[in-house]
């Protein structure tokens, strides 16, 4: 069933949002979700590789050969990555030194090559755009979320830009577990087990 | 046969585009990155030493040879004149290279100040030569003509103590830089006047 422009774009805000429906690209969710400032950053760079390498690839769909079109779409994606990556490092060089490895490490995400194969690949430019940039979208989303409450529990902060502004008070006592690595553990299956429980008919 | 023609012209013509891209846009952001690196890695102990300088330190710079390779130097306005600058140098440190960025003023021959930049010394001991502020306010203002030796080696630096290892970098990476200041004073001249405005 074809579903209208609109559902193409929301269906990656919640119903296949990526990290917590569709469980994948979950390195990055783990990893960079230390400081909402972190996750935003991560997900407007994932957002613009989805929607270029969307674009790109549905309007060439009908050229490639579909024995090598993974390497075509790995080319692409390879592409428009180390693009984000030298911008960010000319433009926001304190984001690029936290963020580190896990920029490059996009071409590897598993959202962006499966929504090349499962969706790019076969639907219209307009749709692969608007289906990119809500998987984007939700992406960003859901990383600021998990970002959001392993900050704010695990040191009283929340960082959406450069500057720190304390949410509890001085008397608060952080639980620092949750910034270290098997937090972000505990903290995305408890989002994920949410997210069920909300979901759930 | 058709297909694999098509197969290899398609990759082809793929990668090329991929590469053009690329060198564009590497070549558009080159300087700027350049800027942002020097800005957030040397940027701070720049701005330490030459505090009081009423330029950008960090956009005037310029490259000179010193023996077969380049250092930048990095240019300081203090009282209106550009009369002082900044380098990097190193000297061998409990692990590994200690660089030291050197600030001279090249009116009165005398050391503006000298500041840790990049080290892999150990935490609490040795570290303390970029976090410990006493230590490397010894260096400011002292003259190029003695070599700089700490009080154990008979010379007039007091040692961060248990980091004498340290401390000798931070001296030999000064001494060095003395060096070069000498040999290369009437190049840095001759550059200087280029910033006066």
């Amino acid at each position: 069933m074809a579903k209208s422009l609109t559902q193409e774009f929301v269906k990656g805000l919640w119903n296949e949002v990526p990290p917590f429906r569709l469980v994948l690209g979950l390195c990055p969710t783990l990893a960079v979700t230390k400081s909402v400032e972190n996750g935003i950053g991560m997900g407007i760079a994932t957002t613009f590789v989805l929607v270029c390498s969307n674009v790109l690839i549905s309007s060439l769909r009908k050229v490639i050969p579909s024995k090598v079109r993974i390497a075509c779409y790995i080319v692409i994606i390879a592409t428009f990555v180390t693009v984000v990556e030298l911008v960010m490092q000319a433009f926001a060089y304190p984001l690029f030194l936290k963020l580190g490895i896990f920029i490059p490490l996009i071409v590897v995400n598993c959202i962006v090559l499966g929504r090349a194969e499962a969706f790019a690949s076969k639907f219209g430019v307009f749709r692969s755009f608007l289906d990119g940039l809500g998987m984007g979208v939700g992406f960003t989303l859901s990383l600021m979320a998990l970002a959001a409450v392993r900050e704010l529990f695990g040191t009283g902060f929340l960082t959406f830009w450069v500057t720190p502004i304390r949410i509890f008070g001085p008397s608060y006592q952080p639980f620092s577990f949750l910034v270290e690595a098997p937090g972000a553990f505990m903290a995305l299956g408890l989002m994920l087990c949410l997210m069920n429980l909300v979901g759930k008919k | 046969m058709r297909e694999m023609i098509k197969m290899v012209v398609v990759l082809t013509v793929l990668s090329c585009f991929s590469g053009g891209l690329l060198a564009y846009v590497r070549s558009s952001t080159k300087e700027q990155i350049e800027n942002q690196v020097l800005e957030f890695v040397k940027g701070p102990a720049i701005r330490t030493i030459l505090q009081g300088a009423s330029n950008d330190p960090i956009t005037d710079r310029f490259n000179l040879k010193v023996g077969d390779r380049e250092e930048t130097f990095f240019v300081g306005n203090i009282d209106g004149q550009p009369s002082a600058v900044a380098f990097e140098t190193s000297g061998k440190g409990f692990g590994g290279d200690v660089g030291l960025m050197v600030g001279i003023d090249v009116k009165n021959d005398k050391f503006l100040g000298v500041s840790v930049t990049t080290h892999g010394e150990t935490p609490g001991m040795g570290a303390r030569a970029k976090t410990d502020p006493g230590f490397v306010a010894q260096f400011k203002g002292l003259g190029l003509k003695q070599t700089l030796k700490v009080t154990q080696d008979g010379g007039t630096i007091n040692a961060l103590s248990g980091a004498t290892i340290t401390s000798r970098a931070v001296c030999s990476a000064s001494d060095e830089a003395i060096k070069i200041y000498k040999t290369l004073k009437p190049q840095l001249v001759e550059k200087l006047k280029d910033f006066k405005n």
